[in-house]
């Protein structure tokens, strides 16, 4: 084992500090292999993951670091395999109840420790979603907003006003249909799109600690509280709210409907603006609000779902990655890394400063300052998988055919007996 | 001493049986990987069916428990309909191979191309045939849609409705299985005897009763093969699926294969043990076929000989 000197102490503090943050590892120095798997696949998360590789290679020079970058979408099946197997020192992954099964299975490891430490303090807001029977199991490294985004020039032409609550919200929507558009486009192809208006539609009508207790399978599909979600869905489906044909679309093919104008609104994402502005909706065309208030007195609470990362307990090199993890949360590497030449999303750290973009900003401030609610993962992320997917296929069938709801309801609250026990 | 004696009696043992055991010699290799990655798979398959299982932790057992569920369970009927409608439909790709083979068993100039051509959809991946429908059947910008509003016909939505999106699916899949269909037919009918069409003409046998009577039966080891691999297409038909639909809206374009894979391998999955006793009916399923195609190949050797 390596033992510093203080003076190596002090040389290390005073060359890396300014730039690293104040902790700078000053507790061991690092040596060894460092082996991290990601799925930030995409070429700007991508360039994000590398670069954090470079930077905290460079304050641990005798660190040999290997990034392996695996897509995204194999990612999901592949960590079962590599986790068991052949565990790297760090991992990505997400929050909540989606890092259940392998905190169940013993193969993430235990970070409350590095939870207790003071710079991790500023990561509060976000300490929920990583904790599991009281232990921390990961940490996060990003997250975003979710809100309506809608067309600016449409509804200044309609003479609209963002929505306050949801009489607002339908006689805005009513307006929209008259002019000969759809309110709201979506594509349901891939199920989880409808989960986002399940999760805003509950928390508004029943609130936070409702829609936690029902993916948490407290609370039984055929509640009361569950019907009225439902049924104030159905006034939005039944007035046609939403596009024709979505079940065809996922939800990049639902976009050109917003773009062309034939749909004023997506409820979506942060992660949908690249995209809309790509196709020529710049600021003075699009623009975002919050969800509006459904049921009075009902606390807003929000969907924001974090991404991750974690040690697995087979990791070889755990002070390594804990070192790592360390620096991925700093105040500084946080905003760097979500700033809207990278990311393009919301630093974790309550230290960490917003990128100048008008969403983010907006993002950020509804977050910070008006979701007293709560700060939900997104239903997929909150509900166990396997009740996610009965649950998100009910809702696409509920969005097609309404009339079906009793039986649907009926199948979910089958399904949770199974699921929960 | 003794090894040596061993050694001799060895060698003299296979000099004496070269001729029957060479032949099994060549076979072990095969065997050894047949029965490493097929047949031990299908009873590890059977074994994990009896187990509740998420791939992680351990395995509890529960018996029969898997299956009673699959009995209680809509979506599994539904893919068994699915399954069954795949049958029946995909097996209109044997016909019209045939019709397609002989409009195409003609001297003309260039037909090598036009074969081609024909034969083109079976050469690209299931995935770009899957992708190319999808954007077909896209009910506000797509070919079909376009189409049928020229006749004021409201666009259908082929792959978003639980009534057509099967029989969408199916469509897309018949294409290169005809393509697969003809080009056995085209071979078959090399084979077929010119001398036979030559007395069938002369009897005065014409069009259909010459196409029914004459040639049909002469491409019977065709028909067989064309079955064989249309009925096991049909069964193991996934990747349309996958990519058109991903089993919606709200599974109703699932089959057993994709149901398998869902419940036990895709993003909100990992049930192993509810998903191997999907696979383990579907096995049983193929089973009627392939002891069917078994035993009529028997028949026919039998009767060849």
């Amino acid at each position: 084992m390596f033992h510093k000197t203080k003076s190596v102490l002090a040389t290390l503090a005073a060359t890396a500090a300014l730039s690293t943050g104040a902790f700078a590892d000053g507790h061991a120095k690092l040596s060894g292999d460092l082996v991290i798997f990601s799925d930030m696949s995409n070429p700007a998360p991508r360039a994000v993951m590398e670069g954090m590789v470079e930077r905290f290679g460079a304050m641990h020079p005798d660190l040999n670091i290997e990034l392996t970058v695996i897509d995204r979408e194999a990612y999901k099946t592949q960590i079962r395999n590599f986790l068991t197997a052949n565990a790297p020192d760090v991992a990505n992954w997400y929050a909540a109840n989606r890092m259940k099964p392998y905190v169940d299975a013993g193969l993430f490891e235990d970070i409350s420790d590095l939870w207790g430490e003071p710079e991790l303090a500023d990561l509060a807001s976000t300490k929920g979603a990583m904790t599991l029977d009281g232990k921390q199991w990961g940490v996060p490294y990003t997250y975003y907003q979710w809100g309506v985004y809608y067309r600016k020039d449409i509804y200044e032409e309609l003479g609209l006003s963002e929505p306050a609550n949801f009489d607002e919200m339908k006689s805005n929507c009513q307006a929209i249909i008259d002019s000969g558009r759809k309110c709201y486009t979506i594509g349901t192809k891939f199920l989880w799109t409808a989960g986002g208006w399940f999760d805003y539609l509950n928390m508004r009508t029943n609130g936070y600690d409702y829609h936690a207790k029902l993916t948490g399978g407290e609370i039984p599909w055929t509640d009361a509280g569950v019907a009225a979600t439902f049924a104030n869905w159905r006034e939005l489906i039944d007035m046609g709210a939403f596009i024709d044909n979505h079940t065809a679309y996922s939800w990049q093919e639902s976009l050109p409907f917003i773009v062309s104008g034939d749909a004023a609104a997506i409820l979506k994402g942060n992660f949908a603006v690249p995209p809309l502005r790509e196709a020529g909706l710049d600021d003075s065309k699009l623009d975002f609000y919050q969800f509006p208030a459904i049921t009075a007195g009902v606390e807003l609470a929000e969907d924001a779902p974090t991404d991750t990362f974690h040690i697995p307990s087979a990791a070889k090199n755990k002070d390594a990655a804990k070192a790592f993890l360390k620096f991925v949360v700093s105040a500084e590497n946080q905003t760097l890394i979500n700033n809207g030449e990278n990311l393009g999303q919301l630093p974790v750290n309550a230290k960490s400063s917003v990128d100048d973009d008008k969403f983010l900003k907006e993002g950020f401030e509804m977050l910070s300052s008006n979701s007293p609610g709560g700060v939900a993962q997104f239903f997929d992320r909150d509900a166990p998988a396997e009740m996610a997917k009965v649950a998100m296929e009910g809702f696409q069938e509920f969005m097609v055919k309404p009339d079906n709801l009793d039986k649907i309801l009926a199948r979910l609250d089958r399904a949770a007996q199974r699921i929960y026990k | 001493m003794s090894s040596t004696t061993e050694a001799t009696t060895k060698n003299s043992w296979y000099k004496r049986n070269e001729i029957a055991a060479t032949p099994w010699l060549f076979l072990i290799p095969g065997v050894a990987m047949f029965l490493l990655y097929v047949i031990f798979p299908i009873f590890q398959s059977i074994n994990v069916s009896f187990y509740e299982w998420d791939g992680l932790g351990e395995a509890e057992w529960v018996g029969l428990g898997n299956y009673e569920e699959l009995y209680w369970d809509d979506a599994f009927y539904v893919s068994l309909r699915n399954n069954l409608i795949w049958l029946v439909l995909y097996l209109l790709a044997i016909p019209a191979g045939l019709f397609i083979a002989l409009f195409l068993n003609q001297t003309v100039t260039g037909i090598r191309l036009y074969k081609s051509l024909f034969f083109f959809p079976f050469v690209i991946s299931q995935v770009v045939v899957g992708l190319v429908f999808t954007w077909f059947y896209d009910p506000t910008f797509g070919l079909l849609n376009q189409f049928l509003g020229v006749f004021g016909i409201d666009p259908i939505n082929v792959l978003g409705d639980e009534r057509y999106v099967t029989y969408g699916i199916i469509a897309a899949g018949i294409w290169p299985q005809t393509a697969y269909c003809m080009i056995l037919y085209l071979t078959g009918l090399n084979a077929v005897d010119p001398e036979q069409i030559e007395a069938a003409r002369l009897d005065g046998a014409k069009g259909w009763k010459m196409l029914w009577h004459i040639i049909v039966p002469q491409l019977k080891p065709a028909t067989f093969i064309a079955f064989v691999v249309t009925i096991i297409g049909a069964l193991r038909s996934f990747d349309l699926i996958s990519i058109m639909t991903n089993g919606g809206p709200f599974g109703e374009s699932r089959v057993l294969s994709f149901y398998m894979f869902e419940v036990a391998l895709s993003e909100y999955g990992f049930r192993m043990g509810y998903g191997a006793s999907i696979a383990v009916v579907l096995f049983l399923i193929m089973l009627c076929f392939i002891t069917y195609f078994l035993w009529s190949m028997y028949k026919d050797e039998k009767g060849g000989r």
